[in-house]
């Protein structure tokens, strides 16, 4: 780890302002730190912006919530209006990481981690998104837990987070302050896909502040689901995620949204092949026609092919556990 | 009585002073002016360094030094620096810093001595390295055409004849298993602190499974005498073999300690626990055969074990399959394969786990060819005999075994079609699997003392790596001499103290344990030697065996008993002390001498997501005289939590290309988490067996992961119908 100097911000506006000068935003620091200890990242200067009051969880604009950036993962899954009207966020992010990270980590942070790309960790490898032009050894190296769907020749690295998926799925948007004055991105424009720049991940700009996180009113607390399939039960990231959404008339879908996670650098939705099931009977045939639709330009790269058949079967799953998940 | 504690679930005696942080580990003992030292490690996986620029390094305030290939002093590396240790393998140990090649990925080509660990960690990022790579070839099936027996003990000589065997067999398979690289990371990591004396002597905190290893491997690699050499390793967080050989941090504090003239610490961090010694990545074929009624007619097993280009690791592997099952006509190859890594070292049951997983394994695939059930097959096969060795075995309750095994199991309510039990989207199977591994002795040495306040003191150079060596010796110690357990100090891991064996093989119970009861027996001769001399009227015809020692008493026949301290007090002596070698028995080599199991298992798998859950093992255990069930349970608890890991999680992801470690780190290395552990149960089936050591005890520490893997992969097959030969089962196998 390299020294770096340390403040404290005493504004959104004093954080944006340092951030635009180079500054690394700091909240849970739970991704930041570890990165800084394999000198992945290697900031010369830190803003904290723990104290400031973007804690809260209160009513959002148009009946929907509003996620202060610096609520805690565990915080906001056991918030009982997240558990009650979102409960799919509260299952994706109790899925992941571990009881003491969810402690730590914050929703602003949770959006902006980075890959888990092991040659992305490593800096005895190459990496395009770590060091632009250095290559990418994951294309035909280790790449068993790499993305299958909006890939580049430069890279294939996968966005980590769960709590995004569920997130994209029940279309978020997120509010920015930035030198330019406060900013609303919809979840599904926050990643960046690689193209030509895999070194980018978002599309925050120098200064942009995560601010809050707004869910909007529908909920989908009747029919929802998120499962997570991974190498082991716990503290493992997804290999495929699915955050699930469902809202029938009798058996015919009234409204379907499906968010991939652990396939792509961002969370990964079709809204036009969503739209096409919309009338259908809520049948594992229409979920299947919805899963091969997803899945229709995925490509692997040897270790991961598996993903594509396992990413349709928990498509698959998730919308039939939603469908029969009748909670409310 | 108060004092019998041999066979009692006695809790650890060091228990108190690990919870509460008191327990001093390698890396914790600590020296005015310590000084740290950091490793940098080479990016390349073979090749020369061509520059080593030091500049930036050195610049960093609070560096004391650097050392590196141009800088290491001459006399290390001269040809009479001897770096071997007992456990070397055939070939030339590694050599840190000897010189500019590399070896493999991760090599440690320098350390950064400062004054703060964190100055060390920070100055050795600015270390700049250029190299002249070559191809990497890291891989065991990029080697296999370097396959050699070369240096390679020879296996059990074959007998009968496979190959007409197999040709006129009724049911026959031909299979190959393989399995991956896997790495130790045991809680602590290996850390060691060199305290440099002004006469030049000195005194080692190190991490090891045996501290005479260390001071021998010091003494040879920079010419000292075993006096000027003190080892100490009083508590150790776990090791599994990783502590068996001195490990590259021991040669850079001392290097930095005698150097600098001040004490030095290295201390591994998670990610160089991935640069020595590790599981060798192996790949087994197999040609089994019975006859129409499912008896085994042939076995023909090769293994490909992987191995450094400087060492020649082995293991046993293949012997497992001539000895578990009664077969007449066998066939054993056993082959390395040199990649560019470094050395393999033991795991837990080394070659036992990874032989007896494909063993097993195929015994599951015979079993469904012959159409019988995998325990009846078993137990149609059984050994009566070890036909390797063409011996008895000292004692063998396997049969006892299987059957308390599946009657708390429950094996009959196994599915007998595969495939053919669903719960939900779940898939069930049960699988089963023998585990083994050898009951071993060695010599080892004890001192005992007894002290006019009442304290017995015991002392030899033994190690504690987690299992409960200090309880064990204490509950021997203080039955043997009728002391309650609170007034025996046990010591251990100190070069000073009496002669050991290094702490592996499951053999410290029954080769340590040995000892302390016979240096514990002579103590209470001594005594009696007094009591007849001060208290003739009650013990001049006593032979010890008249005399019975319990709660602080001794008492012949049934006269007055009397107090032991009351005993030095009238002898005017403040302590009785004795020392003794203790070695097996004559005739124990004319026998064979093993520990069994049988392990069942349940697992869930989903339909659609290959996920596999473990949902209950039972493992039912014969391993002599139990002495301390609740330590063994633990021991048996442990592995079979590995084998879980074994069979679904653990895989060394190296690059083909560069022969990087690609997961080395615990996030993306996967072990099992509370999550994936559900039922374990361990039973124990004791057998009376005086021939594998005095105090009857065979070992716990490997067997209980042996049989694991291939129970689960067997499991798998009767769930899913879907025979997976390559560690670990991940989901992707199962899609």
């Amino acid at each position: 780890m390299n020294n770096f100097s340390y403040q404290r911000a005493g504004s959104v506006a004093e954080a944006s302002g340092v951030a635009t000068e180079g500054g690394r935003i700091i909240a849970g620091g739970t991704n930041l730190v570890d990165l800084m200890k394999y000198r992945v990242e290697n900031p010369e200067h830190l803003i904290d912006i723990n104290r400031l009051a973007l804690g809260e969880i209160e009513d959002g604009p148009d009946g929907g919530l509003r996620l202060g950036a610096l609520v805690t993962n565990a915080a906001t899954a056991y918030d009982e209006r997240v558990k009650e009207r979102y409960p799919v966020l509260a299952e994706a992010i109790l899925s992941g990481a571990s009881t003491q990270l969810r402690n730590m980590a914050t929703n602003g942070g949770n959006l902006l981690q980075r890959t888990r790309c092991y040659y992305f960790y490593d800096t005895g490898s190459p990496c395009n998104k770590r060091e632009p032009g250095s290559g990418c050894p994951a294309m035909e190296g280790q790449n068993r837990i790499l993305a299958i769907l909006g890939t580049s020749p430069l890279c294939i690295a996968t966005h980590p987070s769960d709590m995004c998926v569920a997130l994209a799925a029940l279309d978020a948007t997120v509010n920015v302050t930035g030198s330019g004055g406060d900013r609303r991105i919809p979840l599904a424009d926050f990643h960046r896909l690689p193209g030509a720049h895999p070194e980018r991940d978002t599309n925050l700009e120098a200064g942009d502040v995560v601010t809050s996180i707004d869910l909007p009113e529908a909920g989908f607390a009747g029919h929802s689901t998120y499962l997570k399939v991974r190498d082991r039960e716990s503290y493992a990231f997804a290999l495929v995620s699915v955050a699930a959404c469902l809202e029938l008339d009798g058996d015919t879908i009234k409204e379907v949204r499906v968010a991939l996670g652990g396939v792509a650098a961002k969370p990964w939705r079709d809204p036009a092949a969503e739209s096409r099931l919309v009338g259908k009977p809520a049948t594992e045939e229409s979920f299947r026609t919805l899963a091969e639709a997803l899945l229709s330009g995925a490509q692997g790269h040897g270790h991961n092919d598996f993903k594509i058949p396992l990413a349709k079967r928990a498509i698959v799953r998730a919308l039939t556990t939603a469908r029969d998940n009748d909670s409310k | 009585m108060g004092t019998n504690y041999i066979g009692q679930p006695q809790v650890r005696t060091d228990g108190r002073l690990k919870v509460t942080g008191q327990a001093t580990y390698a890396g914790e003992f600590t020296a005015r002016d310590l000084v740290y030292g950091y490793v940098v490690q080479s990016t390349i996986g073979r090749g020369r360094i061509t520059s080593i620029d030091t500049s930036r390094v050195v610049a960093v305030p609070g560096v004391r030094k650097v050392f590196t290939h141009e800088n290491l002093p001459e006399y290390l590396k001269r040809n009479s620096a001897d770096y071997s240790d007992p456990l070397a393998p055939p070939g030339q140990p590694f050599r840190p810093l000897h010189d500019a090649e590399v070896l493999y990925n991760g090599q440690p080509i320098a350390v950064v001595f400062a004054e703060t660990f964190e100055q060390a960690r920070h100055a050795a990022a600015l270390l700049w390295v250029e190299y002249a790579e070559e191809e990497v070839q890291p891989l065991l099936r990029q080697n296999l055409d370097g396959a050699t027996r070369e240096d390679v003990p020879d296996p059990p000589t074959a007998r009968g004849d496979t190959d007409t065997a197999f040709a006129a067999a009724a049911h026959t398979i031909k299979v190959e298993y393989s399995q991956p690289r896997h790495f130790h990371n045991p809680m602590e990591p290996h850390a060691t602190v060199a305290v440099y004396k002004e006469d030049g002597t000195l005194d080692i905190y190190d991490k090891i499974q045996g501290v005479a290893s260390s001071q021998q491997y010091v003494c040879g690699v920079f010419g000292l005498d075993k006096k000027q050499v003190r080892v100490v390793s009083p508590f150790i967080g776990g090791a599994f073999g990783s502590g068996l050989r001195p490990q590259y941090q021991l040669f850079l504090a001392v290097l930095g300690a005698t150097e600098l003239k001040r004490p030095a610490q290295v201390t591994l961090t998670r990610e160089q626990m991935f640069s020595f010694g590790h599981r060798p990545a192996q790949l087994q074929r197999f040609r089994v055969s019975t006859d129409a009624k499912g008896r085994l007619t042939s076995l023909d097993h090769t293994s490909f074990g992987e191995t450094s280009r400087f060492e020649k690791y082995n293991e046993t592997i293949v012997a497992w399959t001539g000895l578990m099952y009664d077969c007449e006509n066998v066939k054993l190859d056993y082959q390395l394969v040199p990649v560019d890594a470094y050395t393999p070292n033991d795991m837990r049951a080394p070659g036992g786990v990874t032989g007896m997983w494909a063993l097993e394994s195929a015994m599951d695939e015979m079993a469904n060819a012959a159409g019988l059930d995998p325990l009846a097959f078993r137990l149609l096969n059984y050994a009566e005999r070890d036909q390797n060795e063409d011996k008895p075995f000292s004692s063998k309750a396997l049969r006892e075994c299987y059957q308390q095994c599946a009657e708390r199991f429950g094996w009959k309510d196994r599915p007998t079609q595969p495939r053919s039990r669903q719960e939900g989207n779940e898939l069930v199977g049960f699988g089963m699997a023998t585990g083994a591994w050898e009951a071993n002795q060695q010599k080892a040495s004890a001192r005992a003392s007894f002290s006019a306040d009442g304290q017995l003191t015991v002392g030899t150079a033994t190690a504690d790596i987690g299992t409960g060596t200090y309880t064990v010796m204490s509950q021997i110690a203080a039955e043997t001499l009728g002391l309650p357990i609170d007034r025996v100090v046990f010591n251990l891991g100190d070069t000073d103290l009496p002669e050991s064996p290094i702490e592996g093989g499951s053999w410290t119970v029954a080769s340590v344990g040995s000892a302390v009861q016979s240096a514990v027996r002579m103590l209470s001769l001594r005594l009696l030697e007094l009591a007849r001399e001060y208290f003739p009227r009650r013990f001049k015809h006593a032979e010890l065996g008249d005399v019975t020692f319990s709660d602080g008493f001794m008492q012949a026949w049934s006269s007055e008993p009397l107090e032991l301290t009351g005993l030095l007090e009238k002898a005017g002596k403040e302590i009785v002390s004795v020392g003794v070698d203790h070695s097996p028995r004559k005739d124990r080599g004319d026998y064979s001498t093993y520990a069994h199991a049988c392990v069942m298992v349940e697992v869930r798998v989903d339909r659609d997501l290959g996920n596999v859950r473990v949902e209950r093992i039972v493992t039912a255990a014969a391993a002599g005289r139990i002495i301390n069930p609740k330590t063994a349970e633990n021991q048996i608890l442990g592995a079979m939590v590995w084998g879980i890991g074994m069979a679904l999680e653990e895989e060394g992801l190296v690059d083909h290309r560069s022969g990087r470690i690609m997961n080395a780190n615990l996030a993306e290395y996967h072990v099992p988490v509370h999550a994936d552990v559900q039922g374990l149960e361990a039973i124990f089936v004791e057998e009376h067996d005086e021939i594998v050591s005095a105090l009857g005890a065979k070992g716990v520490g490997e067997l209980g992961i042996v049989g694991v893997p291939a129970a689960i992969a067997n499991a798998v097959y009767n769930a899913t119908g879907v025979r997976v030969r390559e560690l670990p089962i991940t989901l992707d196998k199962l899609l």
